[in-house]
């Protein structure tokens, strides 16, 4: 009888005590999926950047990831500088250096395109170019993955530094279709200008601010330590 | 959803409901976000469906075997902790198994938290029966949910990009129509399917039951 | 019953006038022959054969949702001629004929037959194919050719007779054994947006530049509309406002930086401006009845377009201008709904 009489409708310790079970289930279930996916996760996860970076770096065998700011060189794993930028920098089988890579973004068309490009330091030039994520417009904007006239912009596209060594000595810059002229310009894809001047301008930002942090660090870099 | 006095549903009609007479996204046109999002291909629509009939059957497990110690003043709240602990374990496996797909689904994953359909199953279904009929109905309405998707999605597929499953119909000179594989056009697909299907059902000789059951979620 | 229900919406006073839909349509149809023929004249076969491609499915499509919907047919009112002229009009010369037939069968199916037919439509039926193709073959829609190739009346542009769901051939380099000096693929507009080139005033006046089919020549698309306009076909009001706007929004960004933004000239005669603002923006059934709503709706179209030529994207903006002006007509409608004679200001009874 006294039971009947101390009970609510429904008691606020029950349904404290339904959620805390729901709660507790749910949770248990969720650790034990996070724990047994995490590995194969963090390794798919791996995968695909290597991959990424092993196309923009045709021979690469190898990457590390590195944070550079005016510091100096931290590899991936410790504390990063303020004002950092990030790279890898990949090596062949012997250990010697390929080249480095580097990702880059700007508005494009319709959301940012992202893109990752390969610098390489002995000819002071941005010798590869893949395309890591876009939202373009099928058919004009998406040639920018496979446009051949395109993909020859980024065999030796200039990326040298300026005299005062805090910028390129040439801003990379998309010119209208069949206009390139100078080593450090971007043809564009005619139809597609929108996406091309993406391309280019995140390219330059990133180069601006990479390049010249990464010059008196180059020497460390070689031999993959 | 029993009307006392009738003959209880069999196991056949709890299965076939969901496929066919309260079909998620032809019949009570739920779930419209999965549905017109990520539908631009076959693959991607089979694995949306995969993703939520998985959702789907985790909570109407959980849903139904709690179904008598839930109060009913916390139950919105019980199912949503539910629903979110399993899109939350699909999304990790998802993870797990392909990364490409994972980038070619993605918030729509996450998203399938906000999919009325499966609170809508949790409420009017799986939490007033036992665990075997409510899987066995969660079960036709995954399906039923995926079917609708392939739907979309094949034809989505086929004329935006002029493949199937990732196969060429019709050479490589086809012109894709890039309006399909933007939104508008899972607007314009969902709209042919939906005359599609009214017009096949009115056709036949005056339905009786109601289209729309009782109890049903809103589309939110 | 083979006379359709006709409701015309008008407010007061309500005077009876000798004027049917079939002889206004009639009428139209009449004033776009010339735009037609100086096209054929520009473009040669492509163009006629364009023309009467998007014409026909218009006129089937139609048809086919009379039997559908079993209702009389509505092809002798003329309209769904007039929305394949107008549709084809707006396309490139060189558009290939099967995209033609699916940008007709969007017009009419999509824009007009599912809202119910005519009168019913929200949108310009034409407009709403242009805008579907537009969205679907992006690619082929801004490829275009010169106005007076030589060799125009004995061939047809390669990509016109690109077999049904195939990609055209690439033109580039017919249109150079076919050139006509200084061509260079793209529109004034493209050339003033990425180039920042503004074409020659004469070059544009008469209608040589880049186009699509009906929009080389802004001068007799005014002319045809004045004629409309005299016989009180069409309703002056709307183009005065859409061509005002654009002209005075586009002198004041002119004024204020010489050097980024053309001349006024340049935003009227170029593209498709005074086509859509005198044949599309004019539709009766999709342009607000009242007279404040009428230049209420054409200073949203100028605005809206020289907004999207000069900051958006794309680089025409007359499409989508029109569109959205279509979609806020029940609106605009409704707020500038004349006060009943005599009623008190303030809330309603």
């Amino acid at each position: 009888m006294s039971e009947a009489t101390l009970q609510p409708v429904t008691p606020s310790a029950a349904m404290i005590r339904t959620l805390g079970l729901v709660a507790t289930v749910c949770g248990i279930l969720l650790v034990l999926t996070y724990q047994n996916t995490l590995e194969a996760i963090n390794a798919n996860k791996r995968v695909a950047l290597e991959r990424a970076v092993f196309k923009v770096i045709p021979g690469a065998h190898s990457m590390k990831a590195f944070h550079v700011g005016k510091a100096g060189l931290v590899p991936e794993g410790g504390a990063v500088p303020a004002g950092a930028v990030k790279f890898y920098a990949a090596y062949d089988q012997a250990g010697q250096l390929r080249g480095l890579a580097a990702e880059a973004a700007a508005m494009g068309y319709a959301d940012m395109v992202r893109v990752l490009y390969a610098y390489n330091p002995a000819k002071q030039a941005i010798d590869g170019f893949g395309v890591v994520g876009h939202r373009e417009t099928p058919g004009i904007g998406d040639k920018i993955i496979f446009d051949k006239a395109f993909l020859k912009n980024f065999e030796a596209l200039d990326a040298r530094l300026g005299a005062a060594g805090d910028a390129l000595a040439n801003p990379i810059r998309v010119v209208k279709n069949g206009g390139k002229q100078n080593p450090w310009e971007i043809d564009a894809i005619s139809g597609a200008t929108v996406t091309s001047r993406a391309v280019a301008r995140g390219i330059n930002d990133s180069a601006q601010k990479l390049v010249p942090l990464l010059a008196p660090h180059l020497d460390k870099l070689q031999g993959g330590q | 959803m029993v009307i006392p006095g009738q003959t209880p549903p069999t196991n056949l009609d709890e299965f076939l409901e969901g496929i066919w007479k309260q079909n998620p996204v032809f019949v009570m046109v739920l779930g419209l976000c999965p549905a017109l999002a990520v539908t631009v291909s076959a693959v991607n629509a089979l694995a949306m469906g995969a993703a939520t009939t998985f959702v789907l059957l985790g909570s109407a497990l959980l849903v139904s075997l709690m179904r008598r110690i839930v109060p009913r003043e916390v139950r919105i709240a019980t199912y949503i902790v539910i629903i979110a602990t399993f899109v939350t374990i699909v999304d990790y496996l998802i993870a797990a198994i392909s990364l490409e797909l994972y980038e070619a689904l993605g918030a729509f994953i996450q998203l399938i938290v906000v999919n009325c359909m499966i609170l809508g199953r949790a409420e009017a279904h799986a939490s007033k029966f036992a665990p075997g009929r409510a899987l066995i109905n969660a079960l036709g309405m995954g399906i039923g949910f995926s079917i609708g998707l392939f739907a979309l999605g094949s034809v989505r597929e086929i004329l935006g990009a002029g493949t199937l499953f990732g196969v060429p119909l019709f050479g490589p000179d086809f012109q894709p129509w890039v309006v399909m594989v933007l939104p508008p056009g899972g607007f314009f697909v969902l709209g042919a399917w939906l005359l599609l299907f009214n017009w096949w059902r009115n056709r036949k000789p005056a339905p009786r039951e109601p289209v729309v059951a009782a109890g049903e979620a809103s589309h939110g | 019953m083979t006379q359709p229900l006709r409701l015309e919406l008008r407010t007061a006073p309500h005077v009876v006038k000798g004027t049917s839909v079939e002889r206004i349509m009639f009428h139209v149809v009449l004033a776009l022959l010339p735009i037609c023929a100086f096209a054929v004249w520009q473009y040669g076969l492509s163009a006629l054969a364009l023309m009467l491609t998007v014409v026909a499915t218009c006129l089937l499509t139609e048809r086919l949702f009379n039997r559908l919907s079993s209702t009389a047919s509505t092809l002798s009112d003329w309209s769904a001629t007039i929305t394949g002229l107008l549709l084809a009009l707006t396309l490139p010369p060189s558009f290939p004929l099967w995209m033609g037939v699916v940008a007709g069968f969007a017009a009419i199916a999509l824009g007009k037959a599912l809202f119910g037919g005519i009168g019913y439509n929200v949108f310009n039926p034409a407009l709403v194919g242009r805008a579907f193709v537009q969205a679907a073959f992006p690619v082929a829609i801004t490829t275009w050719v010169p106005a007076q190739f030589p060799g125009r009346f004995s061939e047809f542009v390669p990509t016109t007779l690109t077999a049904p769901l195939m990609i055209p051939p690439d033109i580039t380099a017919w249109v150079k054994g076919h050139v006509v000096d200084g061509f260079t693929g793209a529109t004034p507009l493209a050339r003033w947006k990425f180039e920042n080139q503004v074409a020659d005033f004469g070059d544009m006046l008469s209608g040589v530049s880049a186009a699509s089919v009906g929009e080389t020549s802004a001068l007799l698309v005014l002319v045809c509309g004045l004629y409309l306009a005299a016989r009180r076909f069409l309703d002056w009001r709307i183009p005065a406002a859409i061509l005002g706007s654009a002209l005075l929004l586009a002198l004041l960004f002119h004024l204020f930086d010489p050097t980024r933004f053309p001349p006024p000239y340049f935003v009227l005669l170029s593209g498709g401006l005074v086509l859509g603002a005198v044949f599309m923006a004019t539709d009766m059934a999709t342009s607000p009845v009242t007279p404040l709503g009428v230049w209420i709706y054409g200073i949203l179209i100028g605005v809206t377009t020289v907004m999207i030529r000069y900051f958006g994207g794309l680089t025409e903006g007359i499409m989508y201008a029109i569109l959205l002006g279509n979609a806020l007509t029940p609106l605009i409608d409704q707020v500038t709904q004349p006060r009943v004679f005599g009623a008190g200001k303030g809330k309603k009874a």
